[in-house]
């Protein structure tokens, strides 16, 4: 019965997945890419994750954990498996799988999709899955602990750096989605403004009220951010109010700015704690809301499968399928941020070995649909629509009327006066050149919800919903982020000269917090003084330093299952590890040296130089090579990781180096005897 | 009806606990447990004080 059932589940599957591959034409409905998933992730735990389970990492029951061998009741604690698992998933999930994907439309539909579900099945749900249980048999030690032990010091070391390029990086990229997002939109900028405030009261609430009534006091907080909705719809009638929260993209990437010193360097707890909670209970509540909606209203996907920008010439970001797609989707595929959190918080709460499965296979295969659903938001738009909102100026041209008619020319018609009506119709000015994936991921959103929730009446709210919501969950990270990557630094000044590893010590933590800032801040100012955008040059070095993150990550993995005398299995990493290298090896290449001006940083700054020169000239050139720069180093520095893997690994195989582990020795669990 | 009316209030308990854990609360919760004290609007003050310094290291996905 059983064999039957997995049967009809891999023939539905099938017929879906050929459904989504092989339709042209004809617009398809988004239940086809949700039943495709569904039976894909199910599969995949059934017996991709069990055999992983079983013959590799041979999970053992009886094992005692961290958490019930180190239980202090504070960071090491034995957690109930769902918990643990809700807990995991709030962490990894942020807006990089709503992002990526919005943006990898560009090629279609069908790219993005076939990626986030094998790289998800095959890659990333494999990465968090053995670095957590990984992690567990080393006492809830580091990725970058586990490098140093497992490979070798370099290993240790460019997992150090990766991180904090990552962190800087991402942060740069992430304010500057915000800067796009509420540019020239008062009412976007009103309803984040008054997040500030409300979360304010929210600390009050906490500390004086009722304290410690976190989700009562978040489900306040959501009821205030709605009402700020509401009525930021007044304030951008209001000739008067929107003035004052009208900014241009510079004005708000130096409050940004100054907005991530200030959460990094005060002791501001009133205003990031209560706001943290918040972005979360929207995070969690808009993820369901999401998948609810888009199961009852199976919406029909206007994106055709494939675009004719598979070619590399496309609007959003320059490049082919080939490497590109792959490193703009990442968190809902394969993310190295991951294997940060599957080795940080998550080990220390498993109570069994037996839950990683379920914890480290099972939420990424959560945050997978997540970006399923943001394919889905940005593929119902009418592709003229998704084009117009997604490119630059700099592509399609400053004036409404050049932007409609160079989009129309590639065979996705659109109008000036139809883009006036939906900017109308969401409370927007203008929805030309508004780049970064969120304002699309809104409007996709808003479409969706207002076909039944509302109608047209409410579109405008929906949009403005779904820009607070990832403004908001974006600014906690800018805070989150900052505060982590000072405290790095301060870890590795504190060797260098001991009070500057003292996190309270204010001159450390003025300089460290000037010094992260400063580092993203370079980014944020790029992108948005960048003709291109911005995305075009910042999202895909994300993508790489993040992919090149997991490949370190990888690495780790394959030592450890060599290590383990498990090597005629270790292709279940290796695979995914080789096509990682080649995608961010490929990718990196043509961002440094590709000849088109577009796509490589280099060249871009040839063209650049050759070109009449302004006053902004010389930044640009710098800035280019400061970006093939940064990529080189990278790539260099995984390189090293990969040849200092390789040599463990050969070693080990010919028996010339010692096979041994750094796990905790094997301890029996106590909570088997006490429930039995 | 009655396994039904059990499946749902575990189903509903173990939800409750996941978003307890996940908004901090049952960290709270054994905060004062450790500390032997009930809660407070000082109590909830050197709980955060506390909670920051692990909370600022905990890393959070993009």
């Amino acid at each position: 019965m059983r064999k039957l059932l997995w049967g009809a589940v891999a023939i539905l599957g099938a017929l879906a997945l050929g459904t989504i591959a092989l339709h042209r034409g004809e617009p398809i409905n988004a239940l086809w890419l949700v039943t495709a998933a569904v039976c894909c992730y199910s599969l995949g735990y059934r017996f991709y994750s069990k055999f992983i389970a079983v013959k590799i990492l041979a999970l053992d029951g009886l094992r005692a954990t961290p958490a019930e061998r180190l239980e202090n009741g504070r960071d090491f604690l034995v957690t109930n498996k769902w918990v643990v698992f809700g807990h995991h998933f709030a962490a990894i999930a942020g807006p990089g799988p709503l992002v990526g994907p919005v943006l990898a439309a560009q090629f279609g539909y069908l790219p993005g999709t076939m990626w986030v579900l094998a790289g998800a099945v095959f890659a990333g749900c494999v990465q968090d899955f053995v670095i957590l249980l990984f992690s567990v048999r080393r006492d809830g030690k580091s990725l970058t602990e586990m490098a140093r032990e497992e490979i070798g010091r370099v290993g240790g070391f460019v997992a150090y750096v990766a991180v904090i390029a990552i962190l800087v990086i991402l942060l740069g990229v992430a304010a500057l989605i915000v800067v796009n997002a509420l540019k020239a939109s008062p009412w976007g900028t009103f309803t984040i403004a008054m997040t500030m405030p409300i979360a304010v009261l929210m600390g009050v609430y906490l500390r004086r009220i009722r304290p410690g009534k976190v989700l009562e006091v978040s489900a306040l907080g959501f009821v205030l951010v709605m009402a700020a909705i509401w009525g930021g719809q007044y304030v951008s009638q209001n000739a008067a109010w929107a003035r004052l929260f009208t900014f241009t993209a510079p004005t708000l990437a130096i409050l940004i700015m100054v907005y991530g010193f200030a959460a990094s360097a005060l002791p501001v707890w009133l205003l990031l704690a209560p706001r943290d909670y918040l972005s979360t209970f929207v995070k969690l509540g808009t993820i369901a809301l999401l998948g609810i909606g888009i199961i009852a209203l199976h919406p029909t996907l206007h994106m055709p499968a494939l675009t004719r920008f598979v070619d590399g010439t496309g609007p959003v970001f320059a490049g082919k399928i080939f490497p590109f797609a792959f490193i703009t989707i990442a968190c809902g595929a394969i993310s190295g941020f991951h294997a940060l959190i599957s080795s940080g918080t998550t080990p220390k709460m498993i109570a069994r070995e037996t839950q990683t499965r379920m914890v480290g296979y099972g939420a990424m295969m959560a945050e997978s649909a997540v970006a399923v659903m943001a394919i889905i938001a940005a593929c119902v738009m009418q592709p003229g629509v998704y084009f117009a909102i997604n490119s630059p100026a700099g592509v399609v041209g400053q004036a409404p009327a050049t932007a409609a008619a160079t989009i129309s020319s590639w065979g996705f018609p659109v109008t000036a006066a139809d883009m006036q009506a939906l900017a109308h119709a969401v409370g927007e000015q203008t929805l030309f050149n508004r780049t970064g994936g969120a304002p699309a991921f809104a409007v996709g959103m808003a479409h969706i919800f207002s076909s039944s929730l509302g109608g047209e009446t409410l579109m405008a709210l929906w949009y403005h919903f779904a820009i607070m919501f990832e403004a908001l969950f974006i600014l906690t990270i800018l805070d989150a982020g900052t505060r982590v990557a000072r405290f790095m630094v301060q870890d590795a000044l504190g060797h260098v000269y001991k009070p500057l590893g003292r996190t309270s010590w204010y001159p450390s933590i003025l300089t460290t917090s000037g010094l992260i800032v400063a580092a993203w801040g370079y980014f944020l100012w790029q992108g948005v003084k960048d003709p291109l955008g911005g995305i075009n040059s910042l999202w895909p070095l994300f993508g790489i330093s993040n992919q090149l993150l997991a490949t370190v990550a990888l690495c780790v993995a394959t030592t450890i299952i060599i290590k383990m005398h498990r090597a005629k299995y270790a292709v279940v990493t290796l695979a995914p590890l080789a096509w990682l290298v080649a995608v961010t090896f490929t990718a990196s290449w043509e961002k440094m040296f590709s000849p088109d001006p577009r796509v490589g940083f280099l060249a871009q700054a040839r063209v650049l130089a050759a070109a009449p020169q302004t006053g902004a000239t010389s930044r640009l050139i710098f800035n280019n090579r400061l970006d093939a720069a940064v990529t080189g180093i990278l790539v260099l520095m995984v390189t090293l990781v990969l040849l200092e893997s390789g040599r463990q690994w050969l070693g080990i195989l010919r028996g010339t180096r010692e096979a041994r582990t750094k796990e905790s020795p094997f301890v029996r669990t106590r909570l088997v005897e006490e429930r039995g | 009806m009655n396994r039904a009316k059990t499946i749902f209030l575990n189903v509903a308990a173990t939800g409750i606990e996941m978003l307890r854990e996940i908004f901090d609360e049952a960290a709270y919760a054994r905060f004062l447990n450790r500390a032997g004290t009930v809660s407070s609007s000082e109590s909830y003050a050197a709980f955060r004080r506390e909670f920051e310094e692990a909370k600022t290291r905990r890393p959070k996905c993009c």
